[in-house]
């Protein structure tokens, strides 16, 4: 254990220590703060934060992959995966330590976005029930979200590769709430069911549901284990 | 402390190693020498574990690289060819990173780290970002990574590739120093640099040893005199052109 909190560190002082984790932070809380108005912006306005809660999961779909691409391509680039490899640490805490060493800032960039929710404590009385589900969601989701990526940074050396991999899969998890929408069902209910919109619905409403929690879950660890078999499989030829 | 019996490394029709067996004892500096492309790199991986022998078996301390990995790799140190680095790191918190990913634990880490900076003498750049270091020095903290731990067997893939002369002059007393108390091997495609460095020379070519001895008794190997160059050396036992030339 005290290996993957050591890379988790270290993939943590990298990306403080790095311009662009800025940069995806100041995106992702200007796209929360202009669906915040957005939101707001109506005859009669609900203290909820739905709205941004819904274009912070679209956001996601990018923004995960672009935090995500460098943790393993660089290191295949660079060459630096051989040392570590090489060192008495396996592939489980190389996984678990690199995907808790972006979990983090992103819970991070998530918080930023919690000052939005304060403003309606502070100017009024709004429901917490829903703001908390909501962003317990968009941990869960983006949790999820980031372990895809980190699956499709094991994949290649090349860091947009991984981004476009990550991205176009994501992508893919999103559109099959498209399909259901045109199909009815059983079809209809499978789609829904591997659809990481569809399961962020009761979040946002303010239900708790477990089936979605278990649903982001299986995702990530579904992805974590991908990223290990792929790790592993170097050694392998 | 190494042992590599009969390993063979297959890429569909292509052996790029072809049973190989050799072993290096503690105090052993040990040259593993070959033209470009002769499977010297692909017969290290084997040995850091990163690859698995199609067929025979590498050890590292007693330890199989494929079935005991962790403990092989416990007791290993490997510089890869191209030394990666962390480049954003700074040279003392890139070795104290490395030290602990090799279980040095923490209350010795920072007086190895500390000593590790004087041996390879990068003691003028410890918190400097390693991006701004020269080719040279990158040298010197990678070869600082492998020797950190003070593993038994230390594996060095080209250490002194592309140094300047004064740079190898260093970089020899550096691994020199080592063969005291670890077996080193370590490799290069020049058999006359090599021989001021080590006791004993492996010489691969083709995926397969083609001679393994003193200089004296690579020589002899090579049906040439006592006053044979490393080159012609080389050449013979390697079966490169200008050698076959004059064995006719």
């Amino acid at each position: 254990m005290g290996k993957t909190f050591l890379i988790a560190r270290r993939e943590m002082i990298a990306y403080l220590t790095s311009p662009s984790v800025y940069i995806i932070a100041a995106v992702f809380t200007a796209i929360a703060g202009y669906f915040f108005v957005d939101g707001i912006s109506v005859p009669f306005p609900e203290a909820t934060v739905s709205p941004y809660a819904g274009a912070i999961t679209l956001a996601l779909v990018f923004i995960a992959p672009a935090l995500t691409m460098r943790l393993f391509a660089e290191e295949l680039r660079l060459g630096t995966i051989d040392l570590v490899m090489s060192a008495p640490v396996s592939e489980w805490q190389l996984t678990l330590g690199k995907y808790l060493g972006v979990l983090v800032p992103f819970v991070g960039m998530l918080a930023l976005t919690s000052f939005l929710a304060g403003l309606f404590y502070w100017l009024g009385s709004p429901d917490s029930g829903p703001i908390f589900t909501a962003y317990l969601g968009l941990f869960l989701y983006g949790a999820a979200a980031l372990a895809v990526g980190l699956w499709a940074s094991s994949l290649t050396a090349n860091q947009a590769l991984a981004a476009v991999v990550g991205i176009g899969l994501l992508v893919l998890f999103s559109v099959t709430q498209l399909a259901a929408a045109n199909t009815t069902g059983w079809i209809a209910e499978s789609f829904q069911m591997i659809s990481i919109v569809h399961h962020f619905a009761d979040f946002r409403r303010g239900v708790f549901n477990l089936t979605d929690v278990a649903y982001y879950l299986s995702v990530t660890a579904t992805f974590l284990f991908l990223c290990v078999r792929t790790l592993e499989s170097r050694r392998w030829l | 402390m190494i042992e590599i019996e009969h390993v063979t490394k297959r890429y569909g029709s292509v052996t790029p190693v072809n049973d190989v067996s050799f072993s290096v004892q503690r105090g052993e500096i040990v040259g593993f020498v070959g033209p470009n492309g002769a499977g010297k790199s692909t017969t290290m991986k084997m040995l850091a574990c990163l690859l698995p022998p199609s067929e025979g078996t590498a050890k590292i301390a007693g330890f199989d690289t494929v079935y005991e990995s962790t403990d092989a790799r416990r007791n290993l140190g490997y510089l890869p060819e191209s030394v990666p680095l962390y480049d954003d790191m700074t040279v003392r918190s890139y070795l104290d990173y490395m030290g602990a990913l090799r279980d040095v634990p923490k209350h010795d880490r920072a007086r190895l780290v500390d000593a590790v900076i004087e041996t390879v003498g990068v003691a003028e750049y410890r918190d400097r970002p390693i991006r701004t270091l020269s080719k040279g020095y990158r040298q010197r903290v990678g070869i600082g990574q492998t020797i950190l731990h003070e593993p038994p067997v230390i594996i060095l893939d080209e250490p002194t590739n592309g140094l300047d002369p004064a740079q190898m002059v260093e970089m020899r007393k550096v691994i020199k120093g080592l063969g005291k108390e670890h077996a080193v091997l370590l490799s290069s495609h020049l058999l006359s640099e090599v021989a001021l460095i080590c006791n004993r020379m492996v010489v691969i070519s083709r995926g397969r040893i083609v001679g393994d001895g003193s200089m004296a008794e690579l020589s002899k190997a090579a049906n040439l005199g006592i006053t044979a160059t490393a080159e012609d050396i080389f050449m013979s036992l390697t079966g490169t052109s200008e050698a076959q030339g004059t064995h006719g």
